[in-house]
């Protein structure tokens, strides 16, 4: 049987390859991607803790954050779509509209 | 969820999350996130969240990522070249994790977590109690999100259609130009 510190360390290790990636990558797409490793780190954390501790909250609270992680993908998706549009570029330094 | 299978799912996560950050065409990227997110759902399926497990491997794995591979087809989107981002950044986001990585195994390894587990009881995780604590505790945030679900698309549509005749036109009459140019 797998224990809970096995799988917590998982998903800390999964969570900081997520935020490496969107430190480290400059195109949107990919620092968007990151951002899914980063929530399914937090998935499985959830699913892990929820299963030890013998409740469902857990696995609830996993579907919620799909549901969050669905909307955010087709907003930020069309996001990107309509910057793209304008200015051909999905380099993050590239965009600079809102830099003072 | 034996060791050996727990073992081989987290390389195989890890392996592929590596690639997700490390490739430099999006079509790879995409292709390494998927087999990340199907190995976290065996995971979940190895940790008695059966429904939950079989979710992620549809709707996140199939839908989600179908969508991103339809953008990075219709961005017509190739390998990047050249070098990609600041050298600094790379430098001290590498740090910053790394101190992060050991601040969150420090909070997770130490033998605190190691609660007692004595196997679930029956139906746990299936469809019928998943359910059942869905549509009755959770009701409200239920109903809340199906309002989120219908702010996105709606936004999902403002944002990507172009918003007037006009502005059609104009794109159109670039278009034109731009093809013009070309020629």
């Amino acid at each position: 049987m797998v224990t809970l510190p096995y799988l917590m360390a998982l998903s800390a290790a999964i969570f900081a390859i997520g935020v490496l990636g969107f430190l480290t990558r400059r195109n949107i797409l990919v620092m968007f991607m990151s951002v899914e490793l980063m929530l399914n780190a937090v998935n499985l954390a959830f699913i892990a803790l929820g299963s030890r501790l013998g409740t469902m909250d857990g696995q609830v609270i996993v579907f919620f954050v799909m549901t969050v992680a669905a909307a955010e993908a087709a907003v930020g998706l069309a996001i990107i779509i309509s910057i793209f549009r304008g200015r051909e570029t999905v380099h993050a330094d590239d965009l600079t509209m809102l830099r003072w | 969820m034996p060791i050996a299978l727990f073992w081989f799912l987290a390389a195989v996560s890890v392996i592929s999350a590596l690639g997700v950050v490390l490739q430099r065409n999006p079509i790879h990227c995409l292709l390494a996130l998927i087999v990340t997110l199907l190995a976290i759902a065996v995971m979940f399926i190895g940790e008695d969240a059966v429904v939950v497990g079989f979710l992620q491997a549809i709707v996140y794995g199939g839908a989600i990522m179908v969508l991103f591979l339809f953008v990075i087809w219709l961005l017509n989107l190739g390998v990047e070249v050249g070098p990609s981002g600041h050298l600094a950044l790379k430098l001290f986001g590498t740090i910053a994790v790394a101190a992060m990585t050991a601040e969150l195994m420090a909070f997770v390894l130490p033998p605190h977590l190691q609660v007692k587990f004595a196997g679930h009881a029956a139906g746990y995780g299936s469809i019928d109690s998943l359910s059942q604590t869905l549509f009755s505790e959770y009701l409200v945030a239920f109903e809340v999100t199906s309002v989120l679900l219908l702010v996105a698309v709606v936004g999902a549509v403002a944002l990507a259609r172009r918003s007037s005749a006009a502005e059609i036109e104009q794109h159109a009459a670039d278009t034109a130009r731009k093809a013009q140019r070309v020629s």
